[in-house]
């Protein structure tokens, strides 16, 4: 039943033998050890689980293993070369986008699939493009403004600063 | 003290980076190797006796199935009252009661074998509802069950009613709401074994809120001393409240199972699990009635609060003490009579979700207000602000609001921001003459409302709780407390409040992980306690840390300790400065670690009879007014909320942007309850057990907010800072209502305010 698949992932060749059925999120979290991903809700509702399949925001609790053959994809792992972040991260998390941190990666995937699109985006393109992915924290209002200061669209609120040390367990 | 170098400033969370790469390590993405893992076999029905559970049919020679039997004496999650089994024995009072638990190498194993364990049940009558259970619960001989009951009386409300020239009735009704955090409920808990394999103990790690209620609960459970039980908390996304009792109860489980097949042990909840089984927002039924003058002035408020806590006492005596103390709103009265009662129900337990009650008994009075100014001619604003807490007002408790009041504050600035009288004159007006033409139908409300920080009463008194710093040998300043951070920002808030107080830089304090190892007890991480309450004591505990160092400072350097400051990391003189770094390593050197610990002091003067519930009911309030602008399809009556206004005071603001995030995100959870939100029941089964069918805000349903802070410190908290978690949570459903009555002349008393609600009102009622 067993099958070799191989695929790009986060910029990398990646073969992973397993059940055709297999979900990309399980792949991710339990074979390949990116942890980055989180399963919400196992039913493509929540988003905490996108990933970028070709590019496209996907819900990798919904992807077949079978259907990466051959395509790349990018997970919150893979969004940063080696240990640096994005300008998107980092404003994400200066701004206070993120507060429990569980829909975060689900979130900053999307919303680079969202700046690919629409590099200047309005508040509704980000409606419309982001809603798939739920935060229960938020109240979203941080995560538009995280996006409209990223793009210049509105000055920043929180302070820029240098990673420190302590409670950011890893 | 007075130089604020941190405190005040939106800094990166600690958190931050490792939340936005994906490294931030969630109960499930620790490492699991040579886990065993657990699955519950629940109940299906409400009410039954269990006959007989049979697990023979296991094929799996290593599964391991517990019951009841298997739990010992003490078979309660070790709560308030110790009425709420571990595993159901003998009989199941709600479906997803757990009945039985079972342990195999593998999660897919465990399951089969789970699925493999026959219970036979005789189902009884359930009583699924506050009507029903009114009316009585053969648990009790028929009578109704009551779980707690709560009364506070002021003046006497018969002299005034006697005063009043209109007397309004109104009754109220909300629904049950999910938390719906995005990582669902996990522990993993590992056995302490002796050489013989012999219990000693468990070290649980878990997406918790209260490292120290799990360990209360397992010390209980096992018999154990102290020492024998440890619990960390693992980075946890999202809590609400939700994850206040239940993590005793999976904790248990894992537990149980550990000491059983002697392994790590790890029970993480799929979403429709959580949701079957977990504690949700206490159902509620609040009827008013209230004396009135003319004019608006209230002379007489008579309340009765009804709760539906579920099928076990859990936490609702503390719930429905917070829903009886808010239930007069923000509003000075002279004769006041408030009744509480939480009655049982053959549903999931209910218990702590954000507001705590409070919500519930707030929504209530709204609404009352609004039938107040509609039966007099009044705007909702006016009857508002003529009745709301001024400063050195009396609450039904006899309490004197001596300091931080802002009731009126936040309703002005809330009317001016939106232009929100002329907008809502303009509404009723236009309502009168419209045609339907299929646009959408404009409204707006608005809500003021109040929230008490910290425990009630004397909590506070009787927790005593630790915070404490610790200068660790690399010269950092460690902060020690069990308070837990699940979202809202309590390590980086901390950090802010220690540095300040210690007047060091804020990279010279950094947060110990909440682990009831190493931290003391700093009380549950609830109760918008955390910045107030616990970032008061670690603020002394950091000043007691700074004036030892000071000492040390200026004996060494030959001065006299008060001609030496240390501010901003550095200790100062007259004769030039000296890096904090420098003067902490000399000490550690010559001394070894410093530990400062502050303990809970109650405020001199400040007392609560609880047998009469009179006396100062909270330390501090804060203070909130929402107004919420709505469009509703006038063929659908399907409501989209346009735009938010909040307006809050929670004092001295610690982290504007961070606070600004707990005051929205609440809020939208607060709409979602108003409208959205609905848990549908049928046969005690909640029939949207999952996130297709309940349904919360995404991005689409949400208006942009407009978040304005007002800074009215208190004495009682750090830097004069209030407790902000909840107050977001009390005033945004009924505004919400209002904006919807507002827009179509609908008048609901009932959330959530569905389309089928809006429409079936629609028919039954003279639009105003």
């Amino acid at each position: 039943m067993s099958a070799t698949y191989r695929f790009t992932l986060n910029g990398r060749t990646a073969e992973v033998t397993g059940a055709p059925m297999a979900r990309l999120l399980d792949v991710l979290r339990r074979d390949l050890g990116l942890t980055g991903s989180k399963e919400g809700c196992g039913e493509g509702e929540c988003g905490a689980c996108t990933v970028l399949l070709n590019h496209e925001a996907v819900c990798s609790c919904l992807v077949p293993l079978f259907q990466v053959e051959g395509a790349s994809i990018t997970t919150i792992e893979g969004i940063a070369p080696d240990d640096k972040i994005t300008e998107l991260q980092r404003v994400f998390a200066n701004e206070g986008g993120a507060q429990c941190g569980a829909c975060t990666p689900g979130m900053i995937v999307t919303i680079k699939a969202l700046l690919d699109r629409h590099p200047k985006p309005t508040r509704d393109q980000v409606r419309e493009y982001v809603s798939g992915t739920l935060c229960r924290c938020t109240g979203y209002e941080r995560i538009f403004r995280a996006v409209e200061v990223l793009t210049g669209q509105r000055p920043a609120e929180g302070e820029s600063a240098a990673p420190i040390e302590g409670a950011a367990r890893k | 003290m007075d130089h604020l170098n941190a405190v005040g400033r939106s800094v990166l969370r600690p958190d931050g980076l490792a939340k936005v790469t994906g490294r931030a390590l969630y109960l499930d993405d620790l490492p699991e190797e040579g886990c065993w893992h657990g699955a519950t076999v629940r109940s299906p029905h409400a009410s039954a006796l269990i006959l007989s559970i049979d697990p023979s049919a296991i094929s799996d020679p290593d599964a391991r199935v517990l019951t009841a039997k298997d739990v010992g004496p003490r078979n309660s999650v070790h709560l308030i009252h110790d009425d709420w089994p571990i595993l159901a024995d003998g009989r199941v009072n709600h479906v997803g009661e757990p009945v039985a638990l079972v342990v195999a190498p593998t999660l897919t194993r465990a399951r089969a074998a789970a699925r493999a364990i026959k219970v036979a049940y005789e189902t009884q009558k359930p009583v699924l509802d506050l009507e029903a259970a009114l009316l009585g619960d053969p648990r009790t001989g028929g009578r109704p069950h009551l779980l707690s009951k709560c009364d506070v009386e002021r003046g006497s409300v018969d002299a005034g009613f006697a005063q009043a020239d209109v007397i309004v009735e109104g009754e109220y009704s909300t629904g049950h709401q999910e938390h719906a955090y995005i990582e669902p409920h996990g522990i993993i808990a590992t056995p302490v074994l002796d050489a013989a394999s012999a219990f000693l103990g468990v070290d649980v790690v878990g997406s918790l809120q209260c490292p120290y209620y799990v360990h209360k609960a397992l010390t209980y459970l096992f018999g154990l001393g102290d020492d024998a039980i440890r619990v960390r908390q693992s980075v946890t996304g999202g809590g609400f409240g939700g994850k206040e009792d239940y993590p005793d109860m999976i904790a248990a489980h894992a537990s149980l199972l550990s000491r059983a097949c002697g392994q790590a042990v790890k029970i993480v909840y799929e979403r429709q699990e959580d949701i079957i089984a977990t504690t949700k927002r206490h159902p509620s039924r609040v009827r008013h009635r209230t004396g009135v003058r003319r004019d608006g002035t209230l002379v007489a408020m008579d309340i009765d609060v009804l709760l539906d806590g579920g099928a076990y006492i859990t936490l609702s005596p503390v719930v429905l003490s917070r829903a009886v103390l808010h239930a007069a709103g923000a509003y000075s009265c002279p004769n006041v009579r408030i009744r509480g009662r939480v009655l049982a129900t053959n549903t999931p337990p209910n218990g702590a979700f954000r507001g705590f009650g409070a919500p519930q008994s707030l929504f209530a009075v709204e609404r009352q207000m609004d039938k107040v100014a509609r039966t007099l001619g009044l705007g909702p604003f006016a009857v508002r602000i003529r009745n709301a807490y001024r400063q050195g007002d009396i609450t039904p408790t006899g309490q004197i609001l001596k300091e931080s009041v802002s009731a009126i504050a936040v309703l002005e600035k809330a009317l001016a921001a939106t232009r929100f009288s002329e907008r809502f004159a303009a509404n009723e007006s236009a309502r009168a003459g419209r045609k339907d033409d299929g646009e959408p139908l404009r409204g707006l409300g608005v809500s003021v409302f109040w929230h008490g920080s910290g425990f009630t009463g004397n909590g506070e008194r009787r927790m005593m709780s630790k915070g404490a710093v610790r200068l660790r040998s690399d010269a950092k300043i460690e902060v020690l407390s069990s308070s837990t951070d699940f979202g809202q920002g309590t390590e980086g808030i901390f950090r802010q409040i220690v540095a300040d107080a210690c007047g060091v830089a804020l990279d010279h304090v950094v947060v110990h992980i909440p682990d009831t190892a190493a931290v003391p007890d700093s009380g549950p991480t609830v109760a918008s306690r955390t910045v107030m309450v616990v970032g008061g004591l670690l603020a002394r505990a950091g000043a007691k840390l700074a004036e030892t160092l000071r000492t040390f400072a200026a004996h060494q350097s030959g001065t006299a300790p008060a001609a030496v400051v240390l501010s901003n990391g550095f200790f100062e003189t007259e004769r030039g400065r000296t890096p904090f770094v420098d003067v902490a390593k000399r000490y550690l050197t010559l001394h070894g670690p410093l530990d400062a610990v502050a303990t809970f002091e109650p405020t001199p003067g400040s007392t609560f009879d609880e047998a009469t519930y009179k006396g100062d009911a909270y330390a501090a309030y804060g203070w909130g007014a929402n107004v919420v602008e709505v469009e509703v399809d006038p063929d659908t009556y399907v409501t989209r909320v346009t735009k938010l206004t909040t307006v809050s005071d929670v004092g001295h603001v610690v982290h504007p942007v961070m606070c600004a995030g707990q005051v929205e995100g609440g809020t939208l959870q607060a709409l979602a309850w108003g409208y959205l939100e609905e848990m549908k029941m049928k046969d005690g089964r909640f029939l949207n057990d999952r996130m297709q069918t309940y349904l919360i805000p995404t991005m689409a349903d949400t208006p942009d907010m407009e978040t304005i802070l007002i800074e009215n410190p208190t004495a009682h908290g750090p830097f004069g800072a209030k407790g902000v978690g909840e107050l977001p949570m009390d005033g945004g459903a009924p505004a919400l209502l209002q904006a919807i009555e507002n827009a179509t002349g609908i008048s609901l008393s009932a959330i959530p305010a569905t389309p089928e609600r809006i429409f079936e009102a629609s028919r039954t009622q003279d639009r105003t």
